[in-house]
């Protein structure tokens, strides 16, 4: 056997697979877009029609698409920056020459990450009881008020991104902290000698050479986090007053729930057009130095 | 002086983050001994006064959390060893084996990364229910056999085995298949461990594809049941915290265990793409 | 693998007969059940069982706010069981697939069930274009729960049987509340209310043989005005049910004198109200426009599916479930209410004071709008009484913007009965 035959039959396996179970579902999405495919068609397809771009006008007006659009950009607008500075955060602290026992916290700081979602979910809902939850208790000792955290459509959606900012901070922060590492110590040590504090240190030396990194935990985040579903479906299913309904949320109510699935098809559409549209934004500013 | 306070600064607060990371996880332990109806009271109680197993009990008794476990198990060991099956291999050919149209046909694969899985879902679905694999196991562990991301990380990592040795072996007379075997995978040996945990976890814990593809009890896994049972049961937080606490057990304990291959395989994956 | 599936199913049984246990023989029932009946129901099935040996029941409990989604979902991956418990909403979706089996011959020839003991509104939601696809299991309506104290003390001995009664003491309730308190708690993310205010007029909610919104209609306008004026009124207060922490708690200390919902509460209400209010509470039909008015008839009923190959012991399970007998301990172990007549007589149900008003009402259902499209319909119905209170969008444009949203929503049926229609 010569190595081209060989190299087909190492790949010709894992890439028939990815494409009937990715490629083929994904093309076949983009037709199912353009029809009216529901539950009449599903009972018999005689009762399917083709609408063009139909589906997407429809979203397009839809007063609950434009409601879960700007619910998934308030938690990707405040849950990103937040998450990325939780895991810059821990990294430096990691990254420091004080730190000790280091392997220990990567570990309790990374757990999270590796937990289901749901699980974690289910506890978090519970931690943020109105009456009966730690979070209240906590905030009741400093003296604040009750929150109605997922009951009150001005919390729910804060709520629901402290829970991701807990679950995901870790990841990144292994990133960040790998990134850190290749920080040559020789830079900081003559910044210091130079006379500058660890905040200067940090922002002329440790920031300009994070960069790449940062980019790069940026658009995986952000990318992951328009993908927001497991977290509402679990603690809030889309209430209280549709606040925590992502646009994938939609997609799933639209599909599963009512069986429109050419019109789910086309949500999932927009959403990957957004996602690729805001991702390309991200590393062309990302390419032009616009960090600093 | 300064120096010891700031030794004291930087641990306490990481102490500090460590405890906000675990806590969680360590009081829904506690919760899930308590007895019913415990956990609901002010000040929140943060150990069991009288510890008990009942919830644990009712959990697989009742919910049957036994069998949904098992699922899990099933689908997660299944996908695992298939999909390292077949993204060694591929990962391996995209690295050192030459063909024509290698860089072309695994651009298009990386391309692939940036598509939502949910965009194929729906017709996917359709798909399986066509294969008659809706509500099987199959169902689930069939279109996770590969992953480009599994792929993409067996291709960094095996590019750094050295031409020179895979040429010795052919021109010894070794066939491709030999080769693989006998010279490459143990080369692979670390990616194989930590594409494993990847998979495994990734596995275990996903949710929005098993909920619509398992819609049969029978054949539901965890996390699925776990919702299921949680928005049923909102006001049986202790039961609820038992399943959550039997639900993470395993992922955690795999990771505890092989953190460190896992952490170097996510910075592979990453950083160095 | 299928036909190893067919295989193994026709060698097993086989096997099995030869170890010689009757035992095996049985035949084994699915039944989806929905919530709290899935609980409850296995209490009923022990004596089902001894007396239909050869019959073994498995029940799946489905939760409540997944169902629809796997029934569906079970639908097209061919993987529903043989009897299932299915809110009469949902059943014209399953009807309009195909998966519900026509019942009415069984129905002809059974001693046990029959359909002029039912009450007319609740039979009728079973029935699809002539066609009868369920037999009801129990039913739900909406009733009045009212505060008896805060209404005297209001001045009235009696609860109201009209609008302009209710009216007149939702008004006189609230000027003797305190600061902050309402007369009624209409919680905005329900449209239960409202559209039972709906169909309580001579004009249907949909026209067109059911193809279009008929919301612009005088009657459902007169409906719609006087729900939104409880709360332009300051009657009650706009609030959906998830910014009230405890319904229960709210009712006890007045926050509220009318709560409208289902018979479910009766039990929570008793249950969970404090024992200072216990004595003050009550049940009333819901008021008409002029005297006691209709109801939607909601509920739950029993369906055979069609892809099941053990018909006639599901038939035979669906009559056990369906005996009054069965119904008043159904009632007894969650507090359904039961859909027959003779299930109410003579039992502690007739003389229960709180149960009286529902069969009262019960007498007086009608059947909501029976196509696929109702639910999402009725979801709309409530965004718009939503913009109305809380965005403070005219009534008009609210009604127009509904008829408007409905008639998108009924496009593909329009479309499936004009193409009936042109090709006979």
């Amino acid at each position: 056997m010569n190595e081209r035959r060989a190299a087909w039959l190492f790949t010709a396996p894992a890439l028939l697979v990815i494409g009937l179970f990715f490629f083929v579902p994904v093309l076949a999405a983009f037709v199912l877009s353009l029809t009216d495919f529901d539950l009449y068609a599903l009972a018999d397809l005689h009762n399917l029609r083709f609408v063009g771009l139909g589906n997407y006008f429809d979203v397009l007006r839809a007063p609950l698409f434009w409601k879960s659009l700007a619910n998934t950009f308030y938690f990707v607008g405040v849950g990103v920056p937040l998450s990325i500075a939780a895991s810059l955060g821990a990294a430096l602290l990691l990254d420091s020459r004080l730190a000790r026992w280091k392997g220990v916290f990567r570990t309790a700081l990374f757990a999270p990450v590796v937990t289901t979602v749901v699980a974690v979910a289910v506890i978090w809902r519970y931690l943020l009881h109105t009456r009966y939850g730690l979070v209240n208790y906590l905030l009741a000792k400093i003296g604040i008020a009750p929150i109605d955290w997922l009951g009150d459509p001005h919390w729910s959606m804060p709520a629901i991104i402290l829970f991701a900012v807990w679950k995901n901070f870790g990841y990144n922060m292994v990133i960040l902290l790998a990134a850190l590492q290749t920080v040559p110590a020789e830079l900081r040590e003559a910044a210091r000698i130079d006379g500058a504090n660890a905040l200067q240190q940090f922002r002329h030396i440790t920031l300009p050479l994070l960069r790449p990194a940062l980019l790069l935990v940026t658009i995986i985040t952000v990318a992951g986090y328009f993908q927001l579903f497991a977290e509402p479906y679990v603690m809030t299913r889309g209430d209280p007053l549709q606040s925590t309904v992502s646009v994938l949320y939609y997609m799933y109510e639209e599909g599963f729930k009512w069986w429109s699935l050419g019109r789910a098809t086309a949500i999932a559409f927009l959403l990957f057009a957004l996602i690729l549209v805001v991702t390309r934004v991200l590393v062309r500013f990302g390419k032009r130095g616009g960090y600093a | 002086m300064n120096r010891r306070w700031q030794v004291f600064a930087v641990n306490g607060a990481l102490v500090g983050l460590a405890v906000v990371a675990l806590f969680p996880l360590l009081w829904m332990l506690s919760v899930s001994f308590m007895q019913h109806g415990e956990a609901s009271t002010y000040p929140p109680p943060l150990l069991p006064s009288k510890p008990t197993l009942a919830n644990y009990h009712e959990l697989f008794e009742r919910a049957g959390m036994g069998r949904y476990l098992f699922n899990s198990a099933i689908v997660a060991t299944f996908t695992t060893l298939f999909s390292l099956a077949l993204n060694l291999a591929a990962g391996y050919a995209f690295a050192k084996l030459r063909f024509a149209g290698r860089e072309r046909v695994f651009q298009s694969l990386l391309g692939a990364l940036l598509i939502p899985a949910q965009v194929g879902m729906i017709p996917l679905f359709l798909l399986m229910k066509w294969l008659g694999l809706v509500n099987s196991y199959g169902g689930v562990v069939v279109p996770a056999l590969a992953s480009v991301f599994g792929i993409y990380l067996v291709r960094q990592y095996a590019r750094s085995i050295p031409d020179d040795l895979i040429e010795a072996a052919r021109i010894d007379g070794a066939g491709e298949l030999r080769i693989f075997a006998a010279i490459v995978l143990p080369l692979l040996k670390p990616i194989v461990v930590t594409l494993a945990i990847f998979t495994f976890l990734a596995s275990w814990n996903d949710f929005m594809w098993p909920l619509i593809v398992l819609s049969d009890q029978a054949w539901q896994t965890a996390p699925v049941a776990l919702a299921g049972l949680s928005r049923e049961h909102v006001q049986d937080n202790e039961l609820m915290m038992a399943g959550s606490v039997v639900t993470l057990v395993p992922v955690l304990a795999l990771f505890f265990v092989l953190q460190r291959h896992y952490i170097e395989g996510l910075l592979l994956g990453s950083v160095k793409g | 693998m299928n036909v190893l599936v067919r295989l193994a199913a026709l060698v097993l049984p086989l096997g099995l007969g030869a170890c010689g246990a009757a035992h095996d023989a049985r035949v084994t029932l699915s039944f989806w059940a929905i919530g709290r009946e899935a609980e409850v129901v296995p209490a009923l099935l022990a004596e089902f069982e001894r007396l239909h040996p050869n019959v073994h029941v498995e029940v799946q409990a489905l939760p409540l706010t997944a169902a629809h989604e796997k029934l569906l979902t079970a639908f097209a991956g061919d993987a529903l069981p043989d009897i299932g418990q299915l809110g009469n909403t949902w059943l014209p979706e399953l009807a309009t697939l195909g998966a519900l089996e026509p019942l009415q011959a069984r129905v002809d020839a059974s001693p046990v069930i029959r359909s002029d003991d039912y009450f007319e509104g609740i039979w009728d939601t079973n029935v699809m274009d002539g066609t009868l696809y369920g037999v009801p299991w129990y039913i739900d309506t909406r009733l009045v729960f009212y505060r008896t104290d805060l209404l005297a003390a209001a001045g009235f001995d009696a609860p109201p049987r009209d609008w302009a009664e209710w009216s007149r003491q939702l008004a006189a309730v609230k000027q003797h509340a305190k600061p902050g308190d309402y007369s009624i708690l209409l919680p905005l993310n329900e449209f239960e209310l409202l559209v039972n205010l709906g169909v309580q007029q001579a004009d249907p909610l949909l026209r067109d043989d059911a193809t279009r919104g008929n919301f612009e209609s005088a009657g459902f306008r007169r409906a719609f005005t006087f729900y939104v004026d409880m709360y332009r009124n300051g009657w009650a207060p706009p609030m959906s049910e998830t910014q009230i922490s405890n319904v229960w708690d709210e009712f006890a200390n007045g926050f509220y004198a009318f709560y409208v919902t289902g018979p479910w509460n009766v039990g929570e209400f008793k249950r969970r109200l404090p024992a200072r209010v216990q004595g003050d509470w009550a049940t009333a039909p819901l008021p008409g426009p002029d005297g006691p008015g209709a109801a939607i008839g909601g509920g739950s009923s029993l369906v055979m599916f069609r892809a099941s190959r053990h018909k006639e012991e599901v038939w035979q399970l669906i009559e056990f479930l369906s005996q009054p007998e069965q119904q008043q301990r159904l009632h007894d172990l969650c507090g359904d209410l039961p859909p027959r007549r003779s299930a109410w007589q003579g039992t502690a149900l007739a003389s229960d004071p709180y149960a009286k008003a529902f069969h009262d009402q019960l007498e007086r259902t009608v059947a909501a709008p029976k196509i696929p499209e109702w639910e999402r319909i009725a979801q709309e119905v409530r965004y718009a009484a939503e913009r109305t209170v809380r965005g403070g969008q005219p009534i008009d444009r609210s009604l127009g913007d509904l008829d408007a949203r409905v008639d998108a929503i009924l496009g593909k049926r329009r479309w499936m009965l004009e193409r009936r229609k042109a090709a006979p």
